[in-house]
């Protein structure tokens, strides 16, 4: 029988309508901007200045805290300006903005598509690569990666679990690596095994995907053939549910173990990482090459042209619609991730970032909310919640402001999947409620633990 | 049949004795001693329990005063000076007299202004809102417009203007509680000095954008061209991050500000209407509503000689 995880969950419509279409490189734009804050934690510090001439690779930003990362160049070209530049909600971030010029890799840089198959031994070195060139977990949450793959002392992993459940409907660019570069997904995991010092490796496909498993699972063969470095790589077909891509979802489903309230993966020794981030660890450590670019789908039943694109980091999203024919008339609404737990583009000029996985575009139907009415405690979303959370409970207490209560109903533990609000047949803001009030209890939380430190 | 009742009664005065007995005794032993005076103090509070002194309710407040034997650090916006004198006479305290607040909404991102560049289709909160983007403006500084302050606010003070999109503080009920400046997470609406006749010149704009940008996204911008800080007499107007500020404490309501402002984002409120200037200064911004007639009658003009439109923000 196939494995998902235990609770909770709900079954969205596919809609992988993008699936058919080969990864295409987008041409460079006129410019660029590039976000400093592309990462979770500190965003980065600007370390070039309007004028600089930059090469595509270079570093631009550098990690002003722990929990940070490298910025590098996607693009060769001359800085214009280093400022606040709106991002896709329309806040003000730092940009750097870089007029483009023809590309000139920066020294170092092996950008030939030989698959490089032998895994350094030096498990510093392999650390240092990925931090340098600015990877990061590319499943959304945009964690650094590196420091994902250093556990804090005391604790171990014995198992890495790669996602490529892919679960949102519509996205397909991690679908697309997995069909094209699977050679390369797998070397990456065997140097974050090798890393971690962990003997398996589980790559977490869910079943409609059947192309995906194939080809994974006969690039993980062939690999595991020619040497043993490769050695208890495997992939697991899983059940489709969603949200099986929330890291603690996809830990019960392929181990049956399940991570305490506030608690990490680590603390069940397993350590989850994006198929795409294991292609970017590959890109990093093996071809020393900096997470410049990136698959974006772009999609939706009233795009003309469904895509995955290779994007370079910075690209403004208007040039990408540009490039694709325009924004239809009946866009009503475009969204940067999935339709579950994606964010609306209030501001098309604004450029992709690292963790951009998709651009979708849904029709004033499609995202039509309708008229709020009153909870009638059919208890739908306590069953849809993967985390066993009690939404509508959660959602009472947060409009009374009540902190204590919904800590002791553990709302810090809400993964923002909108699995409540998607089942809600009153259709109850459930998520934005919920949301608001789960930033409130961290701070609380954070507020009460910080100064034991 | 008689009987019966009579021994109900009986019995059930006796357990009525005894119980009273108990009670007392126990009251007497587990009295909780108790300044008199919080009750007194709390008898003249205005008993709303908003919060709005940084106490939990009156009584918090009260039992405060109390204790701490001074009143400099407890003032009730919502009584007042006239409560805390009451306060201070009951208590035989000094007490400083507080220039009366009343809460002030530093946008002017009206539709006309502000031209909106999507659609928000979520739930009508302003926290929700915030937290999503910036809102539907160009203006990433500005009211969002759902209304957050209107339902802080225990006074029924604050209203939205279906005209302006734009919340309206009724300074009549306004307590100056701060319930409202908590309740925004734009953080817009600020306490300031009610003022003299209840006249007062603020800036009304909280957009921190470079010139370009913020008058692009909203014709009533402050662009932090300095041109107010120069003028001021009194050193009150700071730019800081492309954003002019008036310190109220400062402030004596020259409104010479008001008459160089290019965009129009300083406002003057219940100021009479300026006479005519001679010269053709083009004038911030057409009048939004009219002054009461009978205050112009009554009152003298402060600075007669403005170019100011007079505006009415609440």
């Amino acid at each position: 029988m196939k494995k998902t995880f235990s609770i909770g969950g709900v079954h969205p419509d596919d809609k992988k309508i993008s699936a058919g279409c080969a990864i295409e490189v987008l041409p460079t734009p006129k410019t660029v901007y590039i976000s400093m804050a592309q990462h979770l934690g500190a965003p980065a510090k600007p370390v070039v200045a309007a004028g600089d001439r930059v090469k595509t690779g270079q570093v631009i930003g550098e990690p002003s805290a722990f929990i940070s990362a490298y910025v590098h160049s996607s693009v060769t070209g001359t800085v214009k300006s280093v400022a606040p530049y709106r991002d896709l909600a329309g806040n003000p971030v730092m940009h750097v903005e870089i007029t483009v010029e023809p590309d000139e890799w920066a020294e170092g840089i092996d950008t030939t598509d030989t698959l490089v198959t032998e895994i350094p031994q030096d498990v510093r070195f392999i650390v240092d690569r990925i931090k340098n060139n600015g990877v990061v977990g590319l499943g959304g949450a945009t964690f650094p990666t590196n420091v994902k793959l250093c556990p804090p002392p005391g604790k171990k992993a014995d198992i890495l679990i790669l996602n490529g459940a892919e679960c949102e409907p519509y996205l397909t660019s991690d679908y697309r690596i997995m069909l094209e570069k699977n050679g390369q997904i797998v070397v990456g995991a065997a140097l974050m095994k090798h890393v971690l010092g962990v003997d398996r490796v589980v790559i977490g496909i869910e079943e409609n995907k059947p192309e995906a498993i194939a080809k994974m699972k006969e690039a993980a063969a062939s690999l595991a053939a020619g040497s043993s470095d490769y050695a208890g790589i495997e992939v697991m077909t899983l059940k489709k549910k969603y949200p099986q891509g929330g890291e603690k979802q996809l830990i019960d489903a392929v181990t049956h173990r399940q991570v305490k309230s506030m608690g990490l993966p680590i603390d069940v020794g397993a350590v989850v990482q994006n198929v795409a981030t294991s292609l970017a660890v590959y890109e990093a450590v093996q071809k020393n090459k900096p997470l410049i670019d990136n698959t974006v789908t772009v999609t939706g039943e009233c795009f003309p042209k469904q895509s995955n694109l290779l994007v370079r980091v910075g690209t403004p999203l208007s040039y990408i619609i540009e490039y694709l024919g325009g924004m239809p008339e009946s866009a009503a609404k475009a969204i940067s991730g999935g339709p579950m737990m994606g964010k609306a583009i209030a501001n098309m000029d604004a450029a992709t970032l690292k963790g951009t996985s998709s651009i979708l575009f849904l029709t004033r139907e499609q995202t039509k909310r309708n008229p709020e009415t009153n909870c009638i405690r059919c208890g739908k979303c306590a069953e849809a919640c993967p985390m066993g959370l009690e939404p509508f409970l959660l959602n009472k207490l947060a409009r009374n402001n009540m902190y204590d209560e919904l800590e002791q109903n553990a709302i810090q533990d809400c993964i923002e999947c909108g699995c409540c609000l998607y089942s809600c047949p009153a259709n109850i803001p459930l998520l934005d409620v919920i949301r608001i009030a789960k930033g409130e209890v961290i701070r609380i939380i954070r507020g009460r633990t910080a100064p034991k430190k | 049949m008689t009987t019966t009742i009579i021994w109900t009664i009986v019995a059930i005065t006796v357990l009525g004795v005894l119980l009273a007995v108990v009670l007392y005794l126990v009251a007497t032993k587990f009295k909780v001693e108790e300044d008199p005076r919080i009750d007194e103090v709390e008898k003249v509070m205005p008993g709303a329990n908003c919060g709005g002194c940084g106490f939990a309710g009156c009584r918090a407040f009260a039992q405060s005063c109390v204790e701490s034997g001074n009143l400099d650090n407890n003032f009730c916006p919502v009584g007042g000076n006239e409560v805390m004198k009451k306060v201070a006479a009951v208590l035989g305290l000094e007490v400083h007299e507080k220039a009366p607040m009343v809460a002030v909404v530093r946008c002017n991102g009206s539709c006309a202004n502000r031209p909106t560049v999507n659609d928000y289709d979520g739930i009508k909160s302003c926290k929700v809102k915030a937290a999503l983007y910036s809102g539907d403006t160009g203006c990433s500084y500005g009211c969002l417009g759902c209304g957050d302050c209107v339902a802080a606010c225990q006074f029924g003070a604050i209203s939205m203007d279906p005209a302006t999109g734009l919340p309206v503080v009724d300074e009549e009920k306004c307590t100056a509680c701060g319930a409202c400046v908590k309740a925004c997470p734009k953080h817009i609406i600020e306490l300031r000095f009610k003022g003299p006749k209840n006249r007062r010149v603020f800036v009304s704009c909280v957009n921190q954008d470079k010139g370009a940008t913020a008058r692009k996204a909203c014709s009533a911008a402050c662009i932090g061209c300095g041109k107010c800080a120069k003028e001021c007499p009194f050193g009150a107007i700071t730019v800081e991050n492309n954003l002019a500020y008036i310190d109220f404490t400062k402030c004596k309501l020259c409104r010479k500000c008001v008459a160089v402002c290019p965009t129009g984002a300083i406002h003057d409120v219940n100021f009479p209407a300026p006479a005519p200037k001679p010269e053709a200064k083009p004038a911030p911004k057409p009048a939004s509503a009219v002054k009461p007639a009978e205050e112009q009658k009554q009152e003298k003009p402060v600075a007669p000689k403005t170019a100011a439109t007079d505006k009415k923000e609440e």
